[in-house]
């Protein structure tokens, strides 16, 4: 066969495929909205803060949460969890109130 | 236009007899080329589906968390400051919530322990019940069926009735909770009655007056530090916007990998290769044909190692729940969920991606070929 | 008809290793004839040879194709002319490694654009009348020198041009390949085609199917002997 009619063939069915998982998506996505609705309302009722994909310390357990320390605080030697403290840094401005350089100047006026 | 279609097949046919001379190495090129791919696609996939699916589940997260801080460290909130805060003007289900952490040495795990709020009755629970996540379900299999045993912290056994199991498809949000009633809780914490809550929720009867409301309490309690909603979705987005950190870090190696073969490329046209750029044009190819037949080489493996890369990524996240990322994520914690990610695609990213891919390559292809097209043909007679 | 008007060719003009291969060469080439450009290395013949072929310009002077100047075109114009006027005939056959037979053989017609099965069609009949029909898959590492002349021929005829050009066919060939050269040649040109080769072999200048013979000596025309 010509090189070119088989490498495009090749291609063609790799386009099907992704065109094909393109429809997957759409129809998981109409499929699975009950789903999110009901976890949705699950964390309005039980007031859930933080998503549980992390369990191994608080402050990636509870990201929103976690105090401006929190790296500190599992044990002294506890800078970082490794790799998940690299995805989840604690926020460096948090609120009005929170934030390095804010509550510095909070805390000293008062 | 038909001549030029079928002259751009001559240059394809051309330019796949050329790469099949070295087959190994192309085929090695394409492969980390589509795992490069892969990855990077993987990280997309699983980062837009993880943020969707975030966003809409703390879409119903308190619209203000309020806790109190100690020496720079979160403390109880004491009792008297529901009081203040419910007679605020605008607050509205001001709630003292009782959560905290739980190391089970049994499983190794860390769960979270809640007592759920009381006017939910779909989560009413009587001492001597719980309700936990599915995940803990799952880590202590075949181990006390239908009861959950815990050590308190303070050494006393816990023995509870798991009432039922938090479905899993909400595992995401709720996958190490032990949810308990609040008599329970106090006792397996060793807290005395009126020691005050972990943090206090509320919600905000005009969301327009956060900012006002967030204000006023940090007037009303100074030590207190203000967590809103907005403050917890930014925080997702920003853990989530993979594009800000690892996959930055990622792009820039792949992008200086890029360099590195544009480099080899360009250093490495062989007197072979200008040898046979001049017969090409000796027999009648233009600068153009040349050009073209370069530019498909260039095309053709990106766009392949493209396709195979974002059909495997999509693949692996969404029919096999991310197997080869799941681990980096974990990490050491023991209790993960075990999430199916509902399929979202950030259309933007992948357009991003293939640009950064396919055009860097096919121009790292081209370039180096273009001062050999463009001399003159007569080389081949010396 | 191919007339040169007193063209000139420098290499590297200005440096100083300038060349100057070509001095004020005027030449009329007929149609239909077979001529040799002879002479010792270095006397010019193969500069002479890729200014007809329109692989290069000439510095200074004219080139006519059947009237028309071609010493002038664009690059653009100049590749259409190579493509559809002339076939070339390598002394190293310049075929393309690693490529089958037959491909190497339908390469110059690839930028034409033509019909796949058609095209294939004449370069499996050119590799017939060659010998290299149950060679035509295999790659050209593997053939023999007069094999891969022959596939040269063919690639040279697939666009079915009126003139071809040979640089020094014969310098790798035995005696019993250099007669059969001659002899593609004069079929060539019963088929009416213009042949041009350079060459310091005698067994091609004084063959009998030569009509003309252009002595070249230190970038000029010494004689030139019509037969």
């Amino acid at each position: 066969m010509r090189k070119s009619t088989l490498v495009l063939a090749l291609l063609a069915t790799g386009l099907g495929a992704l065109a094909l998982e393109a429809g997957h998506g759409l129809v998981r996505a109409g499929r699975d909205g009950p789903a999110i609705s009901r976890m949705a309302k699950m964390s309005a009722d039980l007031g859930l803060t933080d998503i549980a994909l992390f369990s191994e310390a608080r402050f990636v357990r509870h990201l929103s949460q976690a105090d401006l320390f929190s790296p500190f605080q599992d044990a002294p030697m506890s800078f970082e969890h490794f790799p998940t403290g690299s995805l989840a840094s604690p926020p460096r401005r948090f609120g009005p109130t929170g934030g390095f350089a804010s509550t510095i100047g909070k805390e000293g006026g008062s | 236009m038909k001549t030029w279609l079928a002259r751009q097949r001559y240059l394809v046919d051309f330019t796949l007899a050329a790469a099949l001379r070295r087959k190994g190495r192309n085929a090695m090129l394409l492969g980390v080329y589509a795992l490069m791919i892969f990855i990077l696609a993987s990280v997309i996939f699983f980062g837009s589906a993880l943020r969707r699916e975030a966003a809409a589940a703390l879409q119903g997260a308190p619209e203000v968390t309020v806790q109190n801080l100690v020496m720079g460290r979160h403390a109880l909130a004491p009792p008297q400051w529901l009081d203040k805060l419910r007679h605020m003007r605008g607050a509205r289900h001001v709630q003292g919530r009782l959560w905290g952490y739980f190391y089970d040495k049994a499983t190794g795990a860390n769960y979270t322990v809640m007592t759920p709020p009381a006017d939910k009755p779909d989560y009413a629970l009587k001492p001597g019940e719980t309700i936990i996540g599915a995940s803990i379900k799952r880590l202590r299999d075949g181990r006390n069926l239908g009861w959950l045993m815990l050590l308190s912290p303070s050494g006393k056994l816990f023995k509870l009735k798991i009432k039922r199991t938090l479905p899993e498809t909400s595992e995401l949000m709720s996958a190490d909770l032990v949810l308990m009633a609040r008599a329970d809780f106090l006792r397996f914490f060793s807290l005395p009655e009126g020691a005050g809550f972990t943090d206090i929720s509320m919600q905000v009867r005009n969301r327009n007056e956060v900012a006002k409301i967030v204000e006023k309490i940090s007037r009303l309690l100074p030590t207190a530090r203000v967590i809103t909603r907005a403050d917890i979705l930014r925080t997702y987005e920003n853990v989530f916007s993979w594009r800000e950190g690892i996959v930055l870090a990622m792009l820039s190696a792949a992008l200086v990998a890029f360099a590195i073969f544009a480099f080899d490329k360009a250093s490495g046209l062989s007197a072979g290769e200008r040898r046979e750029i001049g017969i090409l044009k000796a027999l009648g190819w233009e600068t153009s044909d040349i050009l073209a037949m370069k530019f498909w080489e260039g095309a053709l493996i990106s766009l392949a190692a493209f396709i195979i890369g974002v059909a495997g990524a999509y693949a692996h996240v969404f029919f096999f729940d991310a197997g080869v990322l799941a681990p980096v994520l974990k990490g050491w914690s023991v209790l993960y969920p075990r999430i199916h990610l509902t399929p979202s695609v950030d259309r933007l990213q992948l357009v991003t991606l293939a640009f950064i891919t396919i055009i860097p390559f096919t121009a790292a292809t081209l370039v180096p070929i273009w001062k050999a097209a463009i001399t003159d043909p007569d080389v081949v007679m010396r | 008809m191919i007339e040169l008007n007193e063209v000139t060719k420098i290499y590297n003009e200005g440096q100083p290793n300038e060349v100057v291969a070509l001095r004020d060469v005027s030449l009329t080439i007929p149609e239909g004839r077979v001529t040799v450009f002879k002479g010792p290395s270095g006397s010019g013949k193969t500069t002479l040879l890729t200014l007809v072929g329109c692989l290069a310009r000439p510095t200074s002077g004219r080139i006519r194709l059947d009237g028309r100047i071609i010493s002038a075109l664009p690059e653009h114009f100049m590749a259409a002319v190579r493509r559809e006027t002339f076939g070339f005939v390598f002394q190293r056959f310049n075929l393309i490694r690693g490529l089958s037979v037959i491909e190497n053989v339908m390469i110059p017609a690839y930028p034409l654009g033509p019909d796949y099965r058609g095209l294939r069609a004449r370069a499996g009949a050119l590799l017939e009348r060659f010998q290299l029909a149950h060679k035509a898959r295999m790659k050209t590492e593997v053939l023999s020198g007069g094999e891969s002349q022959r596939v040269a021929i063919a690639r040279a005829l697939i666009n079915d041009p009126q003139w071809i050009i040979a640089d020094e066919p014969t310098a790798n060939l035995d005696s019993r390949l250099a007669g059969q050269f001659l002899d593609e040649v004069r079929q060539l040109k019963q088929a009416g085609k213009s042949i041009i080769i350079t060459s310091h072999d005698e067994r091609i200048f004084n063959a009998d199917v030569v009509d003309v013979v252009v002595d070249m000596e230190d970038g000029r025309i010494a004689t030139v002997e019509e037969r």
